[in-house]
Formats: structure tokens, sequence, C-alpha cells
């Protein structure tokens, strides 16, 4: 008997190896967010345009939008446009300028057209941290009742919108 | 040229390794002398081709060789020369050649003591540490190399070091942490040899000791700087982030700290065989795990090299041959091994046996945390992430009540002790401790969590003295002379034993007593905060070697007396154009004061980060004392003597 508990520990590692195996080369950037359910974390931020610290209790009655974008970020061109079409069907859209610069920041909407209620600057990252960021553009579907429903990872489209409508409400 | 060279050398490096893997097995099995003794020379031949990469790579940093791919992705010409030569382990491939130099100067220092082990216990063991050293050559070599070149079209000039790794904590946290996550397989070493020797008796014990005592030692100092860094360069004053990174070098602490503890007592006793050969195992094992999970690419952190598959299956099967083997070898060997000594609940074996449980118990805590997300994908359950709540909440108790025991069990006997011996230091401490705290926490308005926070740091305190105290007033020789007479061994672990407790105040008072606010400043305004008064003097630019800063200042006041003045900058690296924040502090023994600087506001305007962190440097401080008590215990005197 003592002689098979002894094959335990190999046994138990094989097991992690066969994990292991099986995760290698999977996408572990995807994560669904850890705060759907959750209120907005708590953080103070600048106000892009008006320079005024905003926190949590300055967000707008929901439902809305929580998009993170920078200059930086190739992908955020191409969703851009079509985040201008959604505010002027009135959908409530808050900006994060994420880890960007103020002045090419205001150049961008000053060109392109600015679909935000307002626009906070994250320009370290800690708000990206705080919320689970890994990369921009990012969206995040804020209820009624100020929960955060739903996350969304990378551009915002014709074709993936309508699943984000249906949580928004 | 140079870099084939070096190239040339890791190669050779690699046949060495591999015939001092074999070589000296063949002769123990075959009874041939000669044989054996080839293992000394072949180590000492590895260090040196190992040796000669890293200074041709070194080399290659120095004199901005941009037709090494390595050195063009991670180094650039205006970078300062201290932080090109520290850019030879800013990536992956560099790292890993530091890891194998560290690997194989650990190899070299076994071979240089080789004459305090038996003759054919030294050899066998150099052979294991063989196996180690070609399985991380080939890594290298087959996945990794750090020599590939840029050739002909030689790129003007290299991508710049990251700016976070800019910095002189990220000189020194990477070696010193390899030196102790490599120096685990000097233990896993002497436990494999005891296990194809066959000689599981106490003796492999006393011989691992000191070294696992070593690289206690510097995993210690590893992580605690790496700790200390993460506080002043990330920019928001943590000091701790459960990153699996973090954990990943966390786990084999935890582990390495209960193979300690239960060295002491295969060595001193002849009991829990098995179990430390199994434990000493099992901390190589949580190392090479580490260096599995930052280099596959399977979890996501702030360390994660660039991930690669290829690496990945690499290490996993270098993880399925050493661990698997050396796990089948126990299963087949430690059946042999019977322990027939018997002990008291209340000896000293019963208190190590409590340690051991913690702390293993403690290291799977950190373990299930680390993998879950990953297991629970691979299972199809979903994605999700385990954070600091479940770390704070599962890790803490255990760890209180692990202290709480560190401070009995030194004053139990082997085999048995009366219940007398710890009835009154017990009781007197308990009840000074629980006042002294209660004194505190009510003077300060602190909450219950810290009164029993402080109550077991006294109690640690109270009891580590008494402990000492009955040690050297016992006789008549008068408390110095005896005082003097204890082994290096026993200050060793009163000091590791009060490090502890130091890191614990630190981390319970910068919890419960920091202070934080986010404001706006402007040059001339000021503002105050936990008896501080902070004032923005002024703003200017200036010019590093390859950024451009805006930095400020700020002067601190007490009590209208001036207490230091800080420099916080926001430092935009020209190569890479990417901004960084330099946080700037005041440290002091009791508090940190801490700026960085946010976003620039409208006009002359800033947002500003302003901390006051209680007692923050106790947390480094107790590591540090830990890392000395590590080191006193493994350079006691006894394990230098010669094998009869």
């Amino acid at each position: 008997m003592r002689k098979v508990l002894l094959f335990i520990p190999l046994v138990l590692f094989l097991v992690l190896g066969a994990i292991f195996y099986l995760q290698l080369g999977k996408n572990t950037q995807y994560m669904p967010s850890a705060l759907v359910g959750e209120k907005v974390p708590d953080f103070t931020l600048v106000s892009l345009e008006t320079d005024q610290l905003v926190t949590q209790e300055d967000l707008p009655d929901g439902p809305y939008l929580i998009n993170f974008w920078g200059t930086w970020c190739p992908a955020c061109h191409l969703e851009h446009p079509f985040l201008v079409e959604l505010a002027d069907e009135g959908v409530i859209i808050i900006g994060i300028d994420y880890k960007d610069e103020k002045n090419l920041a205001q150049q961008w909407l000053a060109q392109k057209g600015n679909p935000y209620v307002n626009v906070l600057m994250d320009e370290i990252g800690h708000f990206g941290v705080d919320m689970g960021v890994t990369g921009a553009p990012e969206t995040f579907v804020v209820d009624r009742s100020g929960m955060i429903v739903y996350r969304h990872q990378g551009v915002i489209n014709a074709q993936n919108w309508p699943v984000i409508k249906g949580h928004l409400k | 040229m140079l870099p084939e060279i070096g190239q040339f050398s890791l190669i050779l490096s690699l046949f060495f390794a591999l015939t001092l893997a074999v070589v000296p097995l063949i002769g123990y099995w075959t009874n041939n002398r000669l044989l054996l003794e080839t293992a000394r020379p072949l180590t000492f031949i590895m260090l040196i081709l190992v040796a000669i990469s890293f200074v041709i790579l070194s080399v290659s940093f120095i004199t901005d060789d941009f037709s090494v791919l390595y050195v063009s992705q991670n180094s650039n010409s205006q970078l300062p020369i201290w932080y090109k030569f520290s850019a030879v382990w800013g990536g992956h491939e560099g790292s890993l050649l530091l890891w194998v130099l560290i690997l194989s100067g650990w190899c070299a220092a076994v071979a240089f003591k080789i004459r305090t082990l038996p003759e054919d216990v030294g050899p066998v063991v150099l052979a294991v540490l063989g196996v180690v050293s070609s399985g991380f050559l080939s890594f290298l070599l087959f996945t990794s190399s750090p020599f590939a070149r840029l050739l002909p079209d030689v790129p003007v000039d290299g991508g710049d070091l990251n700016p976070l790794l800019q910095d002189f904590g990220l000189i020194v946290h990477p070696p010193v942490l390899y030196m102790g996550y490599v120096g685990f397989s000097v233990a896993f070493a002497f436990a494999v040899a005891a296990l194809i020797t066959g000689n599981l008796n106490s003796s492999w014990a006393r011989w691992a000791r000191p070294w696992t005592a070593a690289s206690w030692a510097f995993l210690t100092l590893g992580i605690t700087l790496g700790s200390w860094w993460a506080y002043y360069e990330l920019g928001w004053g943590g000091w701790w982030f459960w990153d699996p990174v973090e954990n990943a070098s966390f786990m084999p602490w935890l582990a390495g700290t209960a193979l300690l503890h239960s060295l002491a007592v295969t060595e001193k006793r002849g009991v829990f065989k098995s179990w430390t050969v199994l434990l000493a195992i099992f901390t190589f094992s949580l190392s090479l795990l580490g260096a599995f999970l930052v280099r596959s690419g399977v979890l996501t952190s702030v360390h994660s090299f660039a991930a690669d598959p290829t690496r990945g299956i690499f290490i996993l099967g270098l993880l399925l041959v050493l661990v698997g083997g050396s796990l089948l070898l126990y299963a087949i060997r430690a059946a042999q091994v019977k322990s027939t000594v018997s002990f008291g609940l209340t000896g000293r074996e019963a208190w190590l046996l409590l340690n051991n449980i913690l702390l293993t118990v403690l290291t799977l805590t950190v373990l299930l945390g680390t993998l879950y997300p990953l297991i629970f994908d691979a299972l199809g359950l979903g994605k999700i992430s385990v954070g600091a709540p479940y770390f704070n909440s599962v890790f803490t108790p255990i760890a209180l009540l692990l202290i709480v025991c560190m401070a009995v069990g030194p004053l139990s006997k082997w085999h048995d002790t009366p219940l007398s011996v710890f009835f009154i230091p017990c009781l007197s401490s308990v009840i000074l401790s629980a006042l002294i705290s209660a004194v505190l926490v009510y003077w300060y308005d602190f909450g219950l969590l810290a009164w029993i926070s402080f109550t077991v740091v006294f109690w640690v305190v109270c009891l580590s003295f008494a402990d000492w105290f009955g040690k050297v007033s016992a006789g008549t020789k008068g408390i110095i002379p005896r005082a003097r007479q204890l082994p290096r061994n026993y200050y060793g672990m009163l000091l590791a034993h009060l490090g502890m407790v130091v890191s614990l105040v630190g981390i319970v008072l910068v919890s419960i007593n920091s202070q934080e606010s986010m404001l706006r400043l402007s040059p001339g305004e000021s503002t105050s905060m936990a008896g501080y008064e902070f004032r923005f003097d002024r703003l200017e630019q200036v010019k590093g070697p390859n950024y451009v800063a805006d930095r400020a200042h700020f002067s601190a006041y007490k009590a209208g007396e001036p207490v230091a003045v800080l420099y916080p900058e926001k430092r935009l690296f020209t190569t890479r154009q990417q901004v960084m924040t330099e946080a700037a502090l005041d440290a002091g023994f009791t508090r940190d004061l801490y700026i960085s600087l946010g976003e620039k506001l409208d006009g002359s305007a800033w947002g500003v980060r302003i901390y006051v962190k209680s007692f923050v440097r106790w947390i480094w401080l107790g590591g540090l004392m830990m890392m000395v008590g590590g080191l006193l215990a493994a350079l006691d005197k006894r394990y230098r003597r010669r094998a009869e």
C-alpha cells in the first residue's frame, strides 16, 4: 500500500503537466472581466476638456459605455467613426484616454469628431489596471443601476454592436 | 567574430555538461575511481566556458554591436554604460544565459567543496547537477540563442532597453533572485544523489543544509529587492501584487523555508527522511515551474517575456525529465526508507512537523491561486482571474498562525518537552504582549486586526528573548561568554524569526496607517496631509542621457520645519517615445514620503499623488534580517568539517 502512495506525487505532477501542455499556445490575453456584476471602481481622473478632477460620483446615470482608447492605438482609428455614429444615435460614451498624451488626444478629437460625453485622462494607466484592461480599444457596458454588465475587447463595429447593445439597458 | 566564439563556447559547455551528467555515474556503477574523479574538472571547465560566453555577450552590449539581434532589441547607443551591462539580462535570451552562468557557478562551488563529502557521493551530486545544466544549456542553445546575428543588414541603432528596467533595482534584482532559484538545484542534486546511491540516512541532510540556507538567503534578498523596486518604480506605492510571477518566486521561498526546517529534523533525529527528499524535489520543481510560467506565456503578467510556444514545450519537456524523473526515482526508492524513531506530541520534532504542514499549506494556497485560472480554462469552465482578495483572505490567517507557532518551537526540546518549559514563558508573553499592543492600539486608534497582529509581534519578541535568555543564563559561566558560545546557526534562526515579525510590523502598519491623496497643484501651492505640509516650489525641464523630463521641486515641512526636498519626474524616453513616472521619495525609519507626478493639467497645474507610507521600510528591513539569518546559518562552523 505504501508503495502505491509514493507514486502519488508523480501522478499529480503528470496531470499538471498535461494541463500545461493543453494550455500552451492558447490565447491567454482574452479574459471576461472579473468586474462584471460590480460597480465601477473608485477613481480620480482629470477631464481632458475641462481639466477638472472627476470621480466615480460624477459618472452619468446609466446605461452608458466606458471606452478605453489612445491615439497610439491603430485599432482605435478604425473604431472611432463607428463611435461617432453611435453618439449621434444618442448612446452615452465615456472615453478613457489610456496611456496617451494630452495634446495628441485633443488633436485627434478635433480632427475626427468627439463621440464622448466626457474624456478622462488615464496617462499612467492606473484606472486601466483597476478595470483590468489589457489593451485598447476596450469597452465596458454599465447598466442603469451602475453595474458593469459586459466587457468587449477590440473594435466595436456593426457586426458586434447588436450583442453589446443587448447589454445596454 | 566574437559572438560566434560566444556561441561556440556555449556549444562546447553543453558537451562538457553532458559528459558530466554521464561519466561520473558510470564511474559510480562500475566502481571506477578514475571516472568519478573527472566530475570536478568537468564542472570547472563548464563554468569557464559559460563565463566566456557571458563576457562576450556583455562586451557586445558595451561596444554597441547591433549586428547581434539580442543586443539590437535590448540596447541603444544612448544608454548609460551601467544599463548597457545590465541590459545583458534585460530580455529572455540573456537572462537565461545569466541563469545558466549562475547554475554553473553553484556547480563549481559544490565541486570546490567536494572534499567535505564522501568520495562516491560528491561526483554523483555533480552528475545530477550536470543533468540539470545540460537541460538548461540545450534550452538556451536550441530555442533562445543570444548570439543570433542580423547580417548583412546591421541596424544603425538598437531599440533600447525597456525604460522600466533602466534602474538600479533591476541591475541587482535578477542576479540575486536567480542565485536563490538556481541554488535550490543543489539541494535537489543532494536529494537525488541520495536516492541514486540509496544512502538515505541523515548525512545527506547535513550536507544539504548549508547550501539550502545560502540559496534561501539569496532568494529572500531577491524577493525583497523585487518588492522594493516595484514600490518605487511602478509609481503607485504598492509593494506586493500577488502577480503570477511574484508568486512564482514566493512558492519556492515558502517550500524552501519548509525544507530548511525539515532538513534540521532529518539531520538531528533521522525522522521525516522520505518527506525531506520529496520537499527538496518539490522546492526545485517550483523554481522550474516559475521559469515555465514566466517564459511560456501560459499566464499573463507584467513580467512576461515575449511568449513563444516552442519555448513552452521545451521547458515542459525539461520539467518532465527532471521533475518526473526524480519523482519516479523517489517512488521506487523511498519505499526502502524506514523511520524507526518515535517522538512525543510536545517534542521539537512535532513543532517542526507543524511548521512543515503550515508552510506546505501556504505553498499550495499560492500554487492553487496561481494555477486556478489555468486549470479552470483547461477544463473548459471559462475564464476567471484570481486576485489579491483570495490571497489576502486565505493566506493571512494561516501565516499568522505559523508566526505564532514560530515563537514557541525554539523553546521545545528534542523528543519530548515537559509542559512546564512552555508554561511560564508563554503565559507571561501572552499577557505582556496583549497588554502592550492594547495600549498601542488604543493610543493610535487602530482596529481589531492591528491588535491581533501586534500581539503576535510582541509575543514573538518576548519568547525569542526568553529562549535566548534561558540558554545563556543556565550554568555558571556568566551571560556574555555563554552568549558567544551559542552557534551561528542559533543566531541565524533568531535573526530570521525576528526579521519575520519586523516585516509583519511593516505590512500591518503600511496597510492601516498610510495616507494618500491625488490632487491638483500648481507651483507655489501647498497642501497638508498626515501632519506634513507639502509645497510645490517649481517645475523645471531636465535632460537625461536618453530621456527628457519635467522635474518638480517639492518641499516637505513638519510643524514648520523643513524635513525633505523631493524631485518627482515625468520622463519621456526618446528612443521608444515612452512616458515614465519617476516617483520621488524621502525614506524614513517610521514613514516614507512619496510623491509621483500624474497628468499635466491646464496652465501650470499638475495632478499630483502624495502618499505618506507608515513603516514601509520595515517590510524590507525584515527581509534583510532574514537574509542575514540565512547566511549565518549557512556559515555555521560544523558544516566545514571534512568527510572522514
